[in-house]
């Protein structure tokens, strides 16, 4: 007997997001599912209830119906007091629901003895990344954030010249570069804005570049990365240097973001009432920790205002203001999920707590509160120190060609010298004349070699070596003086063999002689611009 | 033709083969340097047939012995296919060798040449026989099984016997010990016992040292044997008294050497410890999984990646011996072309030791027309790789794998790889998620940014371009 999903419409007030989309409706039939939408669940953010019945889900009238039907329900917001009064006992739930933060909800959730997968406490691992939907929302909470900014914004963020004059591009700081961060810098850098960018964690500087934004640092060694790749609370000493790099970038920069989040804590302070103050009449500042207090001290959490000529904009819902793309992502997310917790196809959900990823999503477990869950095994982030430590394994060294590569060490010469000498010596006094003289020309043939080889380009190393190949067919020449000497025919030579022997070789040679010049020609031809 | 005229033309000979290894250090000189050669080459063997050496009853035999061996090596020229380069490579070696072991016993038997040396000339002279026939045993007999292992008739796997190393030394001690009874043997009957024992037991090393390099290891010894042949050349030359070939011989030789020398630092391996051959046996137990790289891979089709590609600004495609094993760079070079034409900015990245043999995919990309500048090497490439949009990997797998960089217990740790792990976005055509010939898994294949695009390289890039030419 197949399971149903019922999605109900959100009930908090300005949310538009909905927890499934007509695409993975489709998606969770095919794993057996039943699903049943709220009639007008997806309007907000542009799905009909027409397209969700043609991708095969049925439409429930009201919340009653749905949840009185539905064995799993889907949603993006936790319950409100009133929506968990009117669940029915033993039920499923999916949706955000900041456990640490609401601990009324919890203890109403399990006396309904219900189980309950909060979206925020997905594990921070990468087998993990694809349901996580806190990423997922951060991704388009700092792409809306740098909307918001340029709408609020009384310019261009791209430097332009026209003919009505010059425009400077507008700076923009970013700091906390997590994913919402991130986002933000790449969205900020893709309309044109300088981008700098700050993080406690020092590793998240390649990536800051990697966006398209420059990554200013805090001169103070501490190790930033907390628990799973989350940014802890830092020391007095250094949030004092914080500070002072934050009010240097104030003064310079015309719209600042902050993404800056402590798990479990409210957010830190950083932008103090002197550093709005010194920035330019007409700045922007886009607070996305607003809902945890706010990272500048002047936030109001869900309102723009302006203070100082700043304006400073709290809002806590940037995701759902853009509904259609964060629903689609959140459903996806969802269906990872399901398929996680449905591995049989069956349409019939398995909460495994042995699973490290399901154990760390399961706040409640048939009502008794299973939060918070044991420390996850890995961090997302390798420590940096270890990362440091490996790095001199790989030496880097020039590839040689053009120069004759890096010099050797000392003492290397030193031995080689010692042994070329020692066996010269013994040549040169045991060896007759006439050895000593195809000698020289050996030695000194090496060396020829040595020195043209090294100014091959690599990509002719394999012409390089077919050339090669084709020239040491002068082999030949071996061969050729042995098939008929000039002399008499003496008794014991062993006339026969040893014009077979030099015959075989000549032809086993001529292979090599124009084969390997033909193929190399023919190599070459294809080396064109 | 007199002597002297023979040595001047000699000398000449050696003039344009020197230039024929110093036309190819660029692609615009080298069709000239391989002329050069040419003109070398006959040069060289003219002299010789016509001159003292050679008497006139000898000539109806040298032209017989040409035309064989000449028309079955342009027939092998012309046929063989770009990707079976390497295979060619590693048999003409071995006829090299062969001819030099062969020349060495003629020479040998033959009183004529060496009656006329006395006391330390007549060590001198036997040594250089024993030298030049061991270095053509060992040539030969490695040069076919590389060509076995190239073209997958004998297993690419290191085979270690144990105590390999001391299986060597002995042998080492038994050529020893013959070479001293040869050079004290007082005739040639007396001398032919050591001499065939030698060629077999350096027959035989030739083998076991080859059989023991891994797969990843072949550009490695495919060179190393290059040097070799042309050692035996050097070694011919002294036996023969001919400065001709022991300058053409060290000259070969040379380059071999330092070509192998590069490869070896291209990979951050010991030339000895590639030698004493198999791969991955050191430093933990790397074909166990090793934990199977942690994390979760990505799935991805055609159509997702040709819309990546399509919407990228710059692209490098690394290509591995996959792509020559799929025959697929025709159709790669079709993708970047397409990808080029809408304005995408296509390079490839080449690692120094991707494909079987040095320079190998250097030489299949020409093949398919794709010009030779938008060929990069790793140490232009890399610096630029966290401006990349996407990476296409295309059948390359040890040389991406981030293990070398991050991972000092890995077997490979420390060979310079091409950064791929450092771009936007990394696709990766596999066959499955099985290790490169290293034998070690890849944490590229769960990395973050990377997305696997499960196919045979060949359908893969045939989908790839129908699904860009699709959706226009």
């Amino acid at each position: 007997m197949p399971q149903v999903i019922g999605v109900p419409r959100e009930t908090a007030a300005g949310e538009k997001r909905v927890a499934t989309v007509p695409e993975v409706v489709e998606k969770l039939i095919k794993l057996g599912f039943e699903v049943v939408v709220e009639s007008g669940a997806g309007e907000a953010s542009n799905f009909s209830d027409e397209t969700y019945r043609a991708a095969g889900a049925r439409i429930a009238s009201n919340a009653e119906a749905l949840w009185a039907e539905a064995g799993i329900v889907f949603k993006v917001r936790a319950p409100s007091p009133d929506e968990v009064t009117r669940m029915p006992e033993g039920r499923t739930l999916v949706s955000f629901i900041w456990p640490a933060q609401n601990p009324a909800l919890m203890q109403q959730l399990a006396a309904k003895r219900a189980t309950v997968l909060a979206m925020d406490s997905v594990p921070r691992i990468s087998r993990a990344q694809k349901l996580d939907a806190l990423s997922s929302m951060a991704n388009i909470a700092g792409y809306r954030a740098v909307i918001e900014a340029a709408h609020h914004f009384g310019r261009f963020f791209t430097g332009q010249i026209t003919a009505a004059g010059k425009v400077p591009p507008a700076k923009v700081f970013v700091i906390g570069a997590g994913v919402a961060g991130l986002a933000a810098i790449g969205a900020a850098s893709g309309l044109g804005a300088i981008v700098r960018a700050n993080d406690t964690r020092p590793e998240v500087g390649d990536q800051v570049v990697s966006m398209g934004g420059e990554f200013v640092t805090v001169n103070y060694e501490e190790e930033g990365a907390g628990v799973g790749g989350y940014a802890k609370v830092m020391s007095e000493a250094f949030q004092k240097a914080q500070r002072e790099v934050f009010a240097k970038q104030a003064k310079e920069v015309d719209i600042i973001i902050t993404t800056a989040l402590i798990p479990g804590k409210p957010a830190p302070k950083l932008i103090t009432a002197d550093m709005v103050q010194s920035m330019k009449p007409g700045s922007v500042i886009v607070d996305m920790a607003a809902e945890q207090g706010g990272n500048c001290e002047l936030t109001e959490p869900g309102q723009v205002v302006v203070r100082h000529g700043v304006t400073i904009i709290g809002y806590t819902d940037l995701p759902s203001r853009l509904a259609k793309q964060s629903s689609t992502l959140y459903a996806t997310n969802l269906f990872r999920l399901s398929e996680e917790l449905c591995k049989g196809k069956d349409g019939v959900i398995d909460v495994n707590m042995e699973d490290e990823v399901i154990r760390g999503t399961t706040v409640i477990k048939d009502g008794a509160v299973t939060w918070p869950p044991p420390a996850p095994k890995l961090s997302a982030v390798p420590p940096a120190a270890k990362a440091a430590a490996a790095r001199p394994v790989a030496a880097p060294k020039g590839h040689g060609h053009g120069g004759s590569g890096a010099p050797m060490p000392a003492r290397t010469i030193a031995i080689f010298l010692v042994v070329g000498a020692l066996l010269f010596w013994f040549i040169g006094a045991h060896a007759p004349s006439a050895f000593l003289a195809h000698f020289t020309v050996f030695v000194l043939a090496c060396f020829v070699g040595y020195m043209v080889i090294w100014n091959v380009t690599p990509a002719l190393h394999t012409p390089l070596m077919s050339v090669t190949n084709a020239i040491s067919s002068i082999i030949a020449i071996g061969a050729l003086v042995q098939v008929a000497p000039p002399i008499a025919a003496a008794a014991e030579r062993p006339e026969a063999w040893i014009l077979g022997l030099a015959v075989l070789s000549i032809a086993l040679v001529a292979i090599n002689m124009f084969g390997g010049f033909a193929v190399t020609q023919r190599m070459l031809e294809m080396f064109r611009k | 033709m007199s002597a002297t005229l023979v040595t001047a033309s000699y000398v000449g000979a050696t003039i344009l083969f020197i230039l024929s290894l110093g036309g190819l250090s660029n692609p615009e000189t080298s069709r000239r340097g391989n002329l050069y050669g040419i003109i070398g080459m006959i040069i060289a063997v003219l002299a010789t047939v016509f001159g003292p050496s050679v008497a006139a009853k000898g000539i109806p035999w040298i032209m017989a012995a040409m035309v064989v061996g000449a028309s079955v090596g342009l027939y092998a020229a012309r046929t063989v296919r770009m990707t079976q380069m390497p295979e060619l490579v590693a048999l003409m070696h071995s006829l090299v060798g062969l001819a030099a072991v062969l020349v060495g016993f003629a020479n040998y038997i033959d009183p004529a040449a060496g009656g006329s040396y006395e006391g330390a000339a007549k060590t001198i002279h036997e040594l250089e026989i024993f030298i030049g026939v061991l270095i053509g045993a060992v040539t030969f007999s490695g040069s076919v099984i590389a060509f076995g292992k190239l073209s997958a008739k004998i297993s690419g796997k290191p085979m270690l016997l144990p105590a390999r190393h001391w299986l060597n030394l002995i042998g080492l001690l038994i050529v020893i010990w013959f070479g001293a009874r040869f050079v004290g043997a007082p005739s040639i009957s007396a001398g032919m016992l050591p001499l065939v024992v030698m060629t077999v037991i350096a027959l035989l090393f030739g083998v076991h040292m080859v059989m023991a390099i891994g797969g990843a290891d072949m550009p490695v010894v495919v060179s190393m044997l290059n040097s070799y042949s042309g050692w035996a050349a050097a070694a011919t030359g002294f036996m023969l008294s001919n400065d001709l070939l022991i300058v053409t011989g060290a000259l070969v030789g040379s380059s071999g050497a330092i070509l192998s020398y590069i490869m070896c630092r291209a990979m951050n391996r010991h030339f000895l410890a590639v030698i004493a051959g198999g791969f991955g046996t050191e430093g933990g137990t790397p074909a166990a999984g090793g934990g199977e790289a942690a994390g979760e891979v990505f799935p991805i089709l055609a159509p997702e990646t040709a819309d990546l590609l399509r919407n990228a600004k710059n692209v490098i495609v690394v290509p591995g011996y996959g792509m020559a094993v799929a025959q697929a760079q025709h159709t790669v070079y079709e993708i970047t072309k397409h990808l080029r034409d809408n304005g995408v900015n296509v390079r490839f990245g080449i690692h120094p030791v991707a494909g079987r043999m040095p320079g190998h995919m250097n030489v299949l990309l020409a093949e398919a027309e794709v010009p030779y500048d938008k060929l990069k090497e790793m140490d232009e490439i890399n610096p630029t790789m966290s401006q990349t949009d996407v990476v296409l990997v295309i059948g390359a797998n040890d040389v991406v794998n981030p293990d070398a960089r991050s991972n000092p217990s890995s077997p490979i740790a420390g060979m310079p790889i091409i950064d791929v792990d450092k771009a936007r976005t990394v696709v990766v055509i596999k066959r499955s998620l099985s290790p490169g010939f290293a034998g070690i898994p890849n944490p590229l294949f769960a990395a973050d940014n990377s997305l696997m695009y499960f196919a045979d390289g060949k359908k893969a890039v045939v989908d790839l371009i129908d699904a860009l030419k699709a959706a226009r």
